[in-house]
């Protein structure tokens, strides 16, 4: 009797499926609930990951319903790679169809925010450009150049005020969320990144910056967005964020 | 199969390390103790770079390094993703450990990752693939590794080797040295109602590179036998260290881990568990 790895995992991630056959305790008894150690191991450490992943969105649901949460979502997306600190990239895309939270509308941008951050603190280092040369581009170069930004940079624009409601959560100092569209934007100047809502213009200047657009073309959809967009406003937060990385690919 | 004798796996000192632990940052900068060495866990620094990399180049100047994996699945029935492998590779490539090691278990299956050691049967197909697998990742990751012998809950019945000899079959087809986690032998000795000491008996010792040593905790089966879980949440227990004792009176000194991972405690503490094996290292020094 060979016990595959087909059927032991499905046992493991399968709470009320029989247990395999052919594992014993060592003197020819059934394994039992010895096997249940491994599905233990399993389902508490992906729980322990989320949590670590998705401190607000559980403070959001309560730390009983996460748990409930986490258990469906480790059964319908078990890691696809070693890497555990990435672990959960599907939780907002998930969290969009999970019915029981349904009446959370902003919970899945909550958890996109927190990919954001946990994506940006293991991102590549990369050293600002010096913001002189900014200033010595002629505006017309500058205007058909694309700008690299760092590494660490992340966009979530929302219909929610996520920054609000993720500060709300986790500074108790914060003041209570208003209802309002953010546009957010993840930056980390040296090892700890942090989110900062975008002047008005901002998000659609960085998500234009971001799919490669050239600077000028940036300029116009930040322009569209908000007439009076305060460009450098705009510069300022990134190159105070070390976000500028050069001009060009 | 690497050649041993050019790929020395004993460059580790003979002195205790710890499971390196970002809180603990700090004090081991400023008071190591009888800490000589650090290991981590591979996976925790395949990111692409922020503090856990730059912590990690930090430390790597101050101590030697042992780069232990939990995600390659070597025990698996398909092959090794091999994405990981050139994550290992360039880990290992800029870090230079002084030893890498992996575990006897599998955790991937179909492109799903379960974050635990899972047992396998030992028999010749195991075998087989354990052992390709293995010169898989010495030949990729260019350097000789120690596997790990697992803790066990259960017993597969088709086994037909002791693990024993099973890990011995495999340091020999591949080459690899051993790492022998002495609170793993623990226990599955107690798990699965074996002897502990003949365990360590029947261990090729001349062939461990490292030891390890760690916290259980203690549950029951359905019939009321013991059932200890590798959690390394504790201190280790005092049959461990006199598992311990008699292994490193029998083997000689050898680089001693002791592994804390969970309920991470302050520093101290951890320091404590390592002056205590320093201790136990210097009735042979």
């Amino acid at each position: 009797m060979t016990v595959d790895q087909t059927v032991f995992r499905s046992a493991v991630l399968t709470p009320d499926m029989d247990r395999p056959t052919g594992l014993s305790d060592g003197k020819g008894a059934p394994a039992g609930r010895r096997f249940d150690v491994y599905r233990n191991n399993v389902a508490v450490s992906l729980t322990e990951a989320l949590e670590t992943a998705f401190p607000v969105v559980k403070k959001l649901v309560g730390d009983a319903n996460f748990k409930l949460l986490a258990g469906v979502f480790l059964r319908q997306h078990p890691p696809s790679s070693p890497l555990m600190m990435f672990y959960g990239a599907e939780m907002p895309e998930f969290l969009s169809g999970f019915e029981p939270t349904k009446s959370i509308g902003y919970l899945p941008d909550i958890a996109r925010l927190e990919v954001a951050l946990r994506e940006s603190y293991h991102a590549a280092d990369a050293a600002p450009m010096d913001p002189a040369d900014l200033q010595n581009t002629a505006p017309d170069d500058l205007m058909v150049s694309t700008v690299t930004l760092a590494p660490a940079l992340r966009l979530i624009r929302s219909r929610w005020p996520i920054h609000a409601i993720w500060r709300y959560n986790m500074d108790d100092d914060a003041p209570k969320p208003e209802m309002a569209a953010e546009d957010v934007v993840v930056l980390r100047a040296d090892m700890d990144p942090s989110p900062l809502v975008l002047p008005a213009g901002g998000g659609a200047f960085i998500a234009q910056l971001l799919a490669r657009s050239n600077f000028g073309d940036a300029l116009t959809a930040a322009a569209q967005e908000f007439e009076s967009f305060d460009l450098s406003q705009m510069l300022a937060i990134l190159i105070s964020n070390n976000a500028l990385i050069k001009i060009g690919d | 199969m690497l050649d041993a004798s050019t790929h020395p796996f004993d460059q580790l000192p003979n002195t205790p390390g710890v499971g390196y632990k970002a809180q603990h940052f700090s004090d081991l900068l400023e008071s190591p103790g009888s800490v000589g060495w650090l290991e981590i866990h591979a996976e925790n620094y395949m990111g692409a770079g922020g503090r856990p990399i730059a912590q990690l180049r930090h430390l790597a100047e101050r101590f030697a390094l042992s780069v232990h994996g939990v995600g390659l699945s070597i025990g698996g029935e398909g092959r090794l993703d091999p994405e990981h492998l050139q994550r290992l590779k360039h880990l290992v490539g800029w870090t230079k450990p002084a030893s890498f090691s992996e575990h006897l278990a599998w955790s991937t299956h179909d492109s799903a990752f379960l974050n635990d050691l899972l047992p396998l049967p030992y028999t010749k197909d195991t075998l087989t693939r354990v052992a390709d697998h293995i010169d898989e990742v010495q030949e990729t990751v260019g350097r000789r590794m120690l596997l790990e012998n697992p803790s066990s809950y259960l017993a597969f019945d088709e086994s037909t080797y002791q693990e024993t000899d099973f890990l011995r079959e495999i340091a020999a087809r591949t080459g690899c040295g051993l790492l022998l986690d002495v609170n793993n032998v623990f226990v599955s000795a107690t798990n699965l109602d074996t002897d502990p000491i003949s365990y360590i008996d029947a261990f090729p010792l001349d062939l461990v590179g490292e030891i390890h040593l760690a916290g259980h905790d203690e549950d029951h089966d359905d019939h009321g036998r013991p059932l200890l879980i590798d959690s390394h949440g504790r201190e280790v227990a005092e049959p461990v260290w006199s598992l311990y004792e008699y292994a490193i009176q029998k083997g000689g000194a050898r680089p001693s881990l002791i592994e804390w991972d969970n309920d991470v405690p302050d520093w101290p503490v951890l320091e404590a568990e390592a002056a205590r094996a320093a201790r136990v290292l210097e009735t042979v020094a």
